[in-house]
């Protein structure tokens, strides 16, 4: 019964003064809405990014030269073709290995030119990786084997070089040697800011004959579940490691990329929550500052109320839910806005943005906190009102 | 919380049993200001009885405010005995003391005090609302008590709806909606124009008389001082004179009540000292003796502190 009366007051109270009750509560409402927003745009650039990673195919492994850290010079790669034939044998399967050596390298077409990234691959990519083609056909074993000049282009090289006609059986210049269209990527579009249609695969072959190289830079495993990923990188590691004792060598899987990039964002996405969190706090200053002059304004109805037999602790509740609807009311109105701003900027603006259940009830029960935390002094102070002062107060 | 058993002091005994209402013993009030102590209240000591009918007057500054804010345990005596409805008040910690002032007092003040954007009903209720009682019986207490304060048309009128005599009226009848033993009025028609403030002086007399609720009221005014059946005079924190009015008929005779007819100086030990004789110490005691004519409830009230030549109506008769 007190409980309902405290809940009815302090209702009529903030609709006494609801220009002052909206101000305060904006405070609070910026502070949840950046809340909300910051994560969620933090969390919808890791959702992307690890589907971005996953999308690459499943149970990879990727076998690189050089130790996997942050921080860490690339290192020039010693493995040749031998190694790749190598790690072959140890997988037992040629279809689940595939290679890559990478440069840039200008693309001509007439008289159109894009620099691009040149990748000499095997036959195997497209199912190592998954990527498919929009047009004509992928390498052939038989373009791997006899070093054949032909090259499947990148969506954005293709439209770059031939924004009005078909790019099939045309022919491309690569760093000056020319090189038949044979076929056209499907777009994979952006990835952290990087364009991914910006390649162009020849046969690993005819690219190391194209820079007089022996060299590989890196092989990739499809492994053939998931539970032996491990056991089948060190086996793959040891083998180079034999072939080339001065070099170290590293396996790591899509779990390990995917943790160390999850890592790196949630770090990012905590710091900006914080950031945002601040504001929240401020916005509970304001409430506290609000309250302090609600409870110096009602002090006669306080020594009423305390004359009509009302309890400290009825006068405390009563100023505390008054707090407390001020910072949720205001918490509830900060989450609609975020989640919309969040909605906006994920559909108008590259930048992704996920709304997740878990950022709503932390921004709901921090703001209800705030004000519990920012009330109780107000409220305490309320309670302890001296009736015979309070009374005589005009 | 559940409805409190109604106060034990209640007047509905038989005469003799009564206890009375406020019971005050050398009540003493110090205040702190700035690091001076001011005494606001030197040595009071009386009695309200179930049914008085007290008016409370003496200049500003004598006391009256202090002493009513301690009967009505608003505040708690620095030294002295306050006993409130059976209870000590200096046993009581500050939530017991708002229990005790929703079932035993009834506040009506200068300012009505009445909660604005709030109808009247709900201002009455207000009191049972810390009583715990449903909002259903709140609001049909309030109802009827608005109904015999003569607002029973008006129950969802706001105060800024009605004028100042109603606004009163509503503020009695949130007094009496709990139905206390005591009503404490300070100034009740301090704002209000004569013919309004004579009407609702008619309506707290007559609500005295129908319900036996004590009406103790501060007022400046001699002609509404004059129609209480007893004046407590105060002066510099000390009861001066405390007289019962002829007109009031004893409720019952002084020898019934053995409890309060003695003189307060029996009851602490203080020298015994004629109203008559002359004393330039004003905290010399003395009181209405065993066998004074006055009688009446009031006579069962002692007083200390009493100065003679401010004692106005000597044994109460005319």
């Amino acid at each position: 019964m007190r409980v309902a009366e405290a809940w009815r007051v302090a209702l009529d109270a903030l609709r006494a003064n609801r220009l002052r009750s909206a101000l305060t509560m904006l405070g609070v409402i910026i502070g949840v809405a950046s809340v909300v927003l910051l994560v969620a745009i933090g969390t919808g650039t890791k959702q992307k990014v690890e589907q971005q990673v996953e999308g690459l195919g499943s149970n990879l492994l990727l076998v690189v030269p050089g130790r996997i850290e942050v921080g860490n010079a690339p290192v020039v790669s010693p493995l040749t073709l031998k190694d790749v034939d190598a790690v072959t044998r140890v997988v037992g399967d040629p279809d689940r290995v595939a290679v890559t050596v990478a440069s840039g390298a200008t693309a001509r077409a007439g008289a159109r030119s894009d620099f691009t990234t040149v990748q000499g691959v095997l036959e195997t990519t497209p199912a190592v990786f998954t990527r498919s083609l929009a047009r004509g056909r992928y390498l052939t074993g038989t373009d791997v084997d006899t070093s054949r000049r032909v090259a499947v282009l990148g969506d954005s090289v293709a439209r770059a070089l031939f924004p009005d006609r078909d790019p099939l059986g045309q022919q491309v210049a690569l760093a000056g040697v020319r090189f038949r269209v044979i076929g056209v990527f499907a777009p994979l579009g952006q990835s952290l800011g990087v364009d991914r249609d910006d390649e162009v695969h020849v046969p690993v072959t005819a690219a190391q004959r194209l820079w007089g190289t022996q060299r590989v830079d890196g092989i990739a495993v499809k492994a053939p579940d998931r539970e032996r990923i491990d056991e089948l990188g060190e086996r793959i590691v040891a083998e180079l490691n034999r072939r080339h004792p001065d070099t170290e060598f590293s396996a790591v899987t899509q779990q390990q990329i995917l943790g160390v990039l999850g890592d790196i964002l949630g770090v990012l996405t905590g710091v900006l929550a914080a950031i945002a969190g601040i504001s929240l706090l401020v916005g509970g200053v304001g409430v506290s500052n609000i309250m302090l002059v609600s409870v110096r304004e009602r002090t006669r109805e306080i020594g009423l109320r305390k004359a009509v037999g009302a309890r400290p602790r009825d006068i405390g509740v009563q100023f505390l839910l008054e707090a407390v609807l001020l910072t949720t009311i205001g918490g509830l109105t900060g989450m609609a806005l975020g989640v919309g701003t969040a909605l906006l900027v994920d559909a108008l603006s590259p930048i992704p943005a996920a709304i997740t259940w878990w950022s709503l009830a932390l921004a709901f029960g921090v703001s209800a906190v705030v004000g519990i935390v920012f009330g109780v002094v107000p409220a305490q102070r309320a309670g302890r009102l001296d009736p015979v002062v309070a009374l005589r107060t005009e | 919380m559940t409805e409190p058993a109604v106060a034990d002091s209640r007047g509905d005994r038989p005469a003799g049993e009564r206890v009375p209402a406020i019971e005050a013993v050398d009540v003493s009030r110090t205040y702190q200001l700035d690091g001076v102590s001011v005494e606001a209240l030197r040595g009071v000591s009386l009695t309200v009885q179930p049914g008085d009918y007290v008016a409370l007057v003496g200049p500003s500054g004598s006391g009256k405010s202090t002493l009513m804010h301690l009967l009505g345990g608003l505040d708690r005596p620095t030294g002295g005995r306050l006993v409130i409805g059976g209870r000590d008040v200096n046993a009581l910690a500050p939530p017991e003391m708002a229990t005790l002032r929703n079932e035993t007092i009834g506040f009506v003040f200068q300012a009505f005090h009445l909660l604005p954007r709030t109808s009247a009903v709900e201002n009455v209720a207000l009191p049972l609302v810390y009583r715990g009682v449903s909002a259903r019986q709140r609001r049909e207490r309030a109802a009827a008590m608005l109904g015999r304060v003569g607002l029973g048309h008006r129950l969802d009128h706001r105060p800024n709806q009605m004028s100042g005599g109603e606004q009163q009226r509503v503020a009695i009848a949130r007094a009496l909606v709990t139905e206390p033993t005591v009503l404490l009025a300070d100034e009740p028609t301090g704002n209000l124009d004569s013919v309004t403030g004579a009407a609702l002086l008619e309506l707290l007399e007559q609500l005295n008389a129908e319900s036996g609720v004590a009406l103790v009221m501060v007022t400046h005014d001699q002609e509404v001082a004059a129609r209480a059946h007893r004046r407590i005079t105060m002066r510099d924190g000390v009861v001066v004179a405390d007289s019962a009015a002829s007109a009031h008929p004893p409720s019952a005779g002084t020898a019934d009540l053995p409890a309060h007819d003695r003189p307060p100086s029996v009851d602490h030990g203080r020298p015994a000292t004629l109203v008559s004789a002359p004393s330039a110490e004003p905290r010399s005691a003395s009181g209405s003796g065993p066998g004074h004519p006055s009688g009446g409830s009031g006579g069962a009230a002692g007083a200390t502190g009493r100065l003679p030549h401010d004692v106005e109506r000597p044994g109460g008769t005319p």
